[in-house]
């Protein structure tokens, strides 16, 4: 059985607790929200913890609140399964619910918190490996290693962004609110990312993330589609997050997002802005969906092929244009999220 | 030796009050320290499932829950399942030979009482979302679903025929997802 | 025998004997057993693929709070392995290491965490090797070899045989094809992790409790290592959370255990993590597959000629009898009448290969269905024509000397024809969408043991007495297969008794009869005609007593209903329990025993070991899929199986066993495999598993699986108690090939390799549109001299199953001096 190393645990009680156990020692100390992320990670000792600071009972961070017309807000402790049953967002903001619909597997959305999803660490396949495994490679750059296995002549790290949730919130220019002994700022989640696979959040180790703010829905249509290898379980090896307004037969306004083919939530900003003053005919579409294969980096550290993800990411932004724009699909994508969201009704 | 901490926990409606080391997870607690070793593991990373167990209803991973961490909440496990009698679910499992092996099954039987007792009348698509983070290497899954479904009529008190005689010698069968 | 004409349990879907242990979370796997004062033991594994030790420090590990022992290499000095011919194990690597993962130090202490925690702390020195990673590097590596045996340089094992003259075959033919393919190595991933307690007795007498499928061999391999009398070691087989094969070796793990154990004075228990089952590995070997086959214009064969190359990893395992099995079963389903087959197995630095669900016999299947579709298209054939019409009859001896009894395949392949709608259906679907077929065979158990000798291969032994009940005692293991099930229901049908009276004791080397274990599909054919033998002895002397005492001929007794009693005046007659008591008084303490030995298959040639058994299962499958031509993304949405079982003891189980090889089959198919990954050579030595996890190592969720449409076909087996044959393995074999040939009627394309991912089959289309032949899959089979084969005539030619040419051939070096004829199964 493998098993966790020793630490001290926290369990915080309020915000503060948490903030200023992470302010003594922010190097030595972790969050812990659901969990599904971070005792894999220690368990297979990638990350250490001092002390582990668990914000189950903090009262407040759990919760759905205001509504689509003015504007919905979502405590950082919201299970996965919790955003699945609430109507209003399915209503207000379906990419991002289909995005969660979407996550590994029912049992694990009923663990795993927006917060925490929204922090999880980047992955590689020479990374997310047991000790044992990852001493044969002698390590890597994410750790004690000097070179990264996937692009050996690079100097960075290119872990993979591996959560379905952040591109989504990203089309839809959601922001985050984070919470240190400072104080707290509010920012739009897009900055929450770093480009690199070590540092991939922008945030500092005493920052807590509190709430996730999403604007009015307005006439905003969105979706979210993702490639990955099982109907379940898998994480994504690429994401795609659309949201898009059209006025008139025009777009108004059009955000696209890559997931899993960079250490960010990638935005494909030549695509988007392509379709602007445009309306969505097939060729539009096929046009955008070309342009948004330039900034995708996919890179031989998931699963499949990276000329075949990098492909993808043509037919996926295609097939998401389509949906919105009510045409057919040419491309079925791999996992849509409607079992869960039937499941979860 | 590792820091010990002393903490009460619910299983299957007892209450259990159990010194174990800190940093130990619900799975290790349950097995190692509670002798309930019905609850299995086959990965120890939320792979596979295997090790799902109730905590308030509602089904999770006890390898990647900290022990310490649900102290108070209700825990159950397959050795609560049964009462005087086998619960349905476990009737139709052994009937249908949907254990094999038997090695998936406990956390399979805890993901789909938590299913039927939250959607009475699973769809098939429900019931294959519901567990598809179980998995089963032996049974290709048929035997499981169609265990499930007998289970929820038999909870919905109706009589409900042994489904899979119907499938046998070829008859055709419904589909998984349809 | 009126009661065996009209069974009351066989035949019938009753609830398997273990089912409400596995459902009340009752059942004991290993890793639940616990014992007073046990203790933790972790292996220290190599992180090189292929190194000299130079030195083991533990001094750091000796401060870890908790830490009592370390188990050392040189204190187990003998070597084991599966087969007598290639001993090449050590239960710890002291002088080498072969592949990252083996096994180097035992660690043991009081918790498991800090066992764990002390491996990390030991530091291992080591003068690393070159490596080597494919069969290709094998064959042309001579230096840093892996092992000092084997048939030549990192080859471990060549064979060449010829049935027929093959040659003069293909000159005789309509069409000669020949096609290169490849199937990927994969591993069983049975959801339970191997794990094992050594629990000493005191007098020098030692407990083993392991997940194994093969008590017997851990029995021998102990008392080989541990240097103990065989009689002072107790191999207790805990039920299997799955075992496909990969629990069929003696494991280095089991033998540590016992000598910590042994050392110490204390029960020791190890659980292996999922990465170091990976390890343990066993699975199916990757194979390159050239298959070469003369036709006549109906779409008979001719003359075939198949090549296999095996990337064997570092150890032997049954690796010889891989080899052999990737062409030995080629015969039995379609007429071969000329045969060649050449093979070879390579020594790599990789997790070991051994036997999987099917093995070594998927790959060659996969090739040869996939070859025939593309024969059919190349003649202007239906696929399934060419397979119905030269089908190889029943009761026939194949070209290499296979004995065939029951052969229900062509009512399989009905079967399956009609329910899926072939013939309407089949080249008219809409484009994307596509039907392929293929059928397969297996084997229910294997003629030979594996170690040559004139015992049985199963045993089964009765005691009753006065209680009624009867308590049953076999070596076999339950590893989900059913086999409990079986045992009690030969046992209760014979004695007309209910399932709820049996007692089984199984799986125990002090306890129960030799059985060998629970792997090619053995059991339920060798194990239920032992059980039957033993019930109906047990039945005469009931039935002696009995109708001694009512003055009723003994042939006119009926055992049912828990009673026996006279068929022409049911109400005279007794109870059960009285008829036993009455046995008993007569004859004294009550029990009987029953054997199982297989009968003798007519070839005589060296290698004819391998292949034999005393009966054949047939599948035949057809499969439907739906392929995405912009993103190669396909699935199955219906699978159409038929399998001729001879007979099913419990229908609801078989069905069982169907739906879970078709599983099985489906993840080869589309997603499974153990693929390695080799660093940049100028920066690192590295030869790593890609995948050693559960997420990883792609098994299908239940949103992966299809409909599926089973047939049982019933067509009793002489050989077979109450007529059964297998169901475990055989109806795995069809669905890689049905994939591929539905990909190939949906979209065009040839996918020769699995498993066939996405990408391959954009790639092939995208070449079909340049102009080019639209197949993805390996280009070229390995440069290898064969020399001369061993030639032996068919019974067409009137050969009397020896080879005419043993001499000149000769008996290569490759297995080990123990026991050259020892390798049979
Ligand atoms: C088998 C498996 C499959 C998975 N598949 C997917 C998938 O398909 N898609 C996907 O997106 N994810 C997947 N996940 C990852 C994970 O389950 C989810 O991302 C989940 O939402 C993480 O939430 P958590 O609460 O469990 O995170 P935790 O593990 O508790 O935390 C994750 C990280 O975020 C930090 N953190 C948590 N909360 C906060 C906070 N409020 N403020 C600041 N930092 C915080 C933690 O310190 C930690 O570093 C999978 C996980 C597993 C084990
Ligand atoms: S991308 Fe490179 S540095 Fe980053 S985790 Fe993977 S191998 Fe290591
Ligand atoms: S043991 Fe595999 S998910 Fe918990
Ligand atoms: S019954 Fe064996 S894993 Fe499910």
């Amino acid at each position: 059985m493998m098993r966790l190393p020793t630490f001290t645990y926290v369990g915080a009680k309020t915000l503060e607790d948490a903030v200023t156990a992470l302010a003594d020692d922010p190097e030595g100390t972790r969050l812990v929200a659901g969990g599904t992320d971070l005792w894999p990670n220690l368990k297979r000792r990638h990350q250490g913890a001092r002390s582990v600071v668990g914000l189950r009972r903090v009262a407040g961070l759990r919760g759905i609140t205001g509504d689509p017309a003015a504007g919905v807000t979502i405590g950082a402790m919201t299970t996965l399964t919790d955003i699945l049953r609430c109507p209003m967002l399915r209503d207000g903001y379906p990419g991002f619910v289909r995005a969660v619909a979407s996550i590994s597997s029912p049992v694990l959305r009923n663990m795993g918190t927006l917060g925490g999803n929204l922090c999880l660490d980047t992955r590689c396949t020479y990374y997310n490996q047991n000790e044992e495994w990852r001493q044969s490679i002698g390590y890597c750059m994410k750790e004690v290693g000097d070179t990264c296995w996937v692009a050996p002549g690079s100097p960075r790290c290119w872990a993979v962004q591996a959560s379905d949730s952040a591109p989504a919130l990203c089309s839809l220019d959601a922001h985050v609110v984070l919470h240190s002994t400072a104080g707290e700022r509010v920012i739009p989640i897009a900055d929450l990312y770093n480009d690199d696979g070590i540092v991939y959040l922008t945030k500092s180790r005493t920052e807590i993330l509190t709430e996730i703010r999403l604007g009015p829905a307005g006439a905003r249509r969105s979706t979210y589609w993702k490639l990955r290898r099982r109907g379940s379980i898998d994480f994504p090896v690429l994401g795609v997050g659309v949201a898009l307004e059209l006025d008139g037969g025009t777009v108004s306004s059009a955000k696209i997002h890559l997931g899993a083919v960079h250490s960010f939530p990638v935005a494909a900003t030549a695509a988007a802005a392509h379709l602007l003053g445009k309306s969505l005919t097939e060729d539009v579409i096929a046009e955008a969906a070309e342009l948004a294969k330039d900034p995708a980096s996919p890179l031989d550290n998931t699963d499949f092929t990276l000329q075949w993800r990098r492909r993808m990411v043509g037919s996926y932004v295609d097939g998401a244009l389509r949906e919105l724009a009510g045409l057919p699909p040419k491309a079925t994508p791999s996992v849509h999220g409607e079992g869960a969201l039937a499941l979860e009704v | 030796m590792s820091e010990h901490v002393t903490a009460t926990y619910r299983v299957n409606s007892e209450g259990r009050t159990i010194a174990h080391p800190a940093h130990h997870t619900l799975l290790e607690v349950l097995r190692e320290a509670c002798g309930l070793t019905g609850t299995k593991h086959g990965c120890e990373l939320g792979e596979c499932g295997t090790c799902t167990v109730l905590i308030d209803g509602e089904p999770q991973l006890s390898c990647l829950v900290l022990a310490r961490e649900v102290e108070g909440a209700a825990i159950d496990t397959v050795e609560g399942l049964e009462g005087r009698d086998l619960h349905p679910l476990q009737k139709t499992f052994a009937d249908l030979g949907a254990a094999q092996c038997g090695y998936c099954t406990p956390g399979i039987l805890m993901a789909a009482k938590a299913l039927i007792e939250r959607k009475p009348t699973p769809t098939r698509a429900d019931v294959c979302e519901a567990l598809s983070g179980n998995l089963c290497r032996c049974t290709g899954y048929i035997k499981i679903i169609e265990a499930v479904e007998w289970a929820a009529a038999l909870c919905r008190g109706e009589s409900g025929a042994r489904p899979a005689d119907a499938s046998l010698y070829g008859v055709c069968k419904e589909k998984p997802h349809g | 025998m009126a009661d065996r004409d009209q069974p009351r349990i066989v035949g019938t879907p009753f609830r398997r004997v273990d089912g409400v242990a596995k459902v009340t979370g009752r059942t004991r796997f290993a890793d639940d057993l616990a014992f007073p004062r046990m203790v933790h033991l972790k292996l220290v594994r190599s992180h090189v693929p292929h190194a000299n030790i130079k030195e083991i420090d533990t001094s750091a590990a000796e401060r870890i709070d908790g830490v009592i022992h370390f188990v050392r290499g040189e204190d187990m000095p003998n070597t084991f392995g599966i087969l007598p011919v290639s001993q090449d194990e050590h239960a710890l690597a002291f002088e080498k290491v072969r592949f990252v993962g083996d096994a180097v130090l035992g660690v043991v202490a009081l918790t498991e965490d800090a066992a764990e925690e002390a491996t990390r702390a030991v530091k291992v020195d080591y003068e690393e090797l070159d490596t080597i990673g494919s069969v290709e590097e094998a064959l042309v590596t001579s230096t840093d070899k892996i092992h000092e045996y084997g048939d030549e340089g990192n080859i471990h094992k060549k064979v060449s045989m010829e049935f027929g003259d093959v040659e003069s075959g293909f000159d005789d033919a309509d069409l000669v094809l020949e096609d290169t393919i490849f199937y990927e190595g994969n591993t069983h991933l049975a959801m339970e992790q191997h794990a094992a307690v050594a629990v000493p007795e005191g007098d020098g007498k030692i407990t083993v409790w392991s997940a194994t499928q093969t008590p017997h061999y851990v029995h021998r391999a102990l008392a080989k290592v541990l240097e103990l009398p065989a009689a002072h070691i107790r191999v207790i087989a805990c039920p299997n959370g799955g075992g496909f094969g990969g629990k069929s070796d003696p494991f280095n793990h089991e033998i540590v255990a016992a000598k910590a154990a042994l050392q110490i004075g204390r029960p020791v228990k190890i659980c292996l993590t999922r990465e170091e089952v990976f390890y343990c590995h066993r699975g199916r070997h990757p194979v390159t597959m050239h298959v070469k086959t003369g036709f006549k214009k109906d779409g008979a064969i001719v003359s075939q000629h198949l090549k296999t190359a095996l990337d064997g990893g570092a150890f032997g395992s049954y690796g010889v009898a891989s080899t052999y099995y990737t062409g030995a079963l080629q015969t039995v389903t379609y007429k071969v009448p000329r045969y060649r087959f050449d093979g070879l197995r390579a020594f790599t630095n990789k997790p070991p290969c051994g036997p999987k669900r099917g093995h070594g016999t998927p790959q060659p299947r996969f090739a040869l269905e996939v070859h025939l579709d593309k024969a059919a298209h190349a003649l202007g054939m239906d696929p399934a024509d060419i397979r119905l019409n030269h089908l190889q009859p029943k009761n026939s001896v194949t070209a290499n000397w296979l004995k065939i009894g029951s052969m229900g395949l062509e009512e399989c392949l009905q079967k399956v024809i009609d329910g899926s709608g072939w013939r309407q259906r089949y080249g008219k679907l809409p484009e994307g969408h596509g039907l392929g077929i293929a059928c397969s065979s297996y084997l229910c158990g294997a003629g030979l043991p594996i170690y040559w000798n004139h015992m049985p291969h199963t045993g089964v032994q009765i005691k009753l007495d006065r209680s009624g009940g009867v308590a049953v005692f076999c070596g076999e293991i339950e590893i989900g297969q059913g086999s409990d099930s079986v045992l009690a229901a030969c046992v209760a049908e014979v004695l007309g008794i209910d399932l709820k009276d049996i007692r089984l004791c199984v799986g125990d080397t002090d306890l129960t009869p030799v059985d060998l274990g629970s792997y090619s599909s053995r059991v339920t054919l060798m194990m239920g005609n032992a059980a039957l033998q033993a019930a109906e002895r047990a039945k005469e002397l009931i039935a002696e007593a009995v109708a001694e005492r009512l003055q009723v001929p003994a042939g006119q007794l009926v055992f049912a209903e828990r009673r026996v009693f006279d068929a022409s005046d049911p109400e005279r007659g007794m109870t059960f329990s009285e008829a036993v008591a009455t046995a008993e008084s007569k004859f004294g303490t009550l029990g009987t025993t029953g054997s199982y030995t297989p009968p003798r298959s007519p070839g005589r040639f060296r290698g004819a070991g391998v292949g034999p058994s005393p009966a054949y299962s047939y599948s035949a499958c057809v499969i439907e899929v739906c392929v995405d031509r912009e993103t190669g993304c396909y699935t199955v949405p219906k699978v159409w199986i038929a399998h001729d079982v001879g007979r099913s003891i419990n229908p609801a189980l078989v069905m069982g066993q169907v739906e879970g090889s078709i599983y099985k089959g489906l993840g080869e198919a589309m997603m499974a495999e153990s693929a390695l990954r080799r660093l940049p050579k100028k920066r690192s030595n590295a030869l790593v598993h890609k995948f050693p996890s559960m997420l990883e190592y792609k098994s299908p969720t239940f949103l992966d699986m299809p409909e599926i449409v089973t047939y049982l076909v019933e067509d009793p087996d002489p050989n077979g108690p109450f007529g059964a044959k297998e169901v475990g393995q055989g109806p795995l074999l069809p669905v890689m090939p049905a994939v591929c040939n539905a990909i190939f009627d949906a979209v065009g394309v040839r996918i020769d390799q699995v498993p066939a991912h996405p990408q391959m089959i954009l790639q092939a289309l995208d070449d079909k549109a340049r102009g080019g032949p639209g197949r993805y899959g390996p280009k070229r089979f390995p440069d290898v001299s064969w020399g001369e084969p061993l030639r032996v005539p068919t019974p067409d030619e009137g050969g009397d199953g020896k080879a005419i040419n043993a001499e000149q051939v000769g008996v290569r070096g490759g297995t080990m001096k123990e026991d050259p004829e020892g390798v049979k199964s």
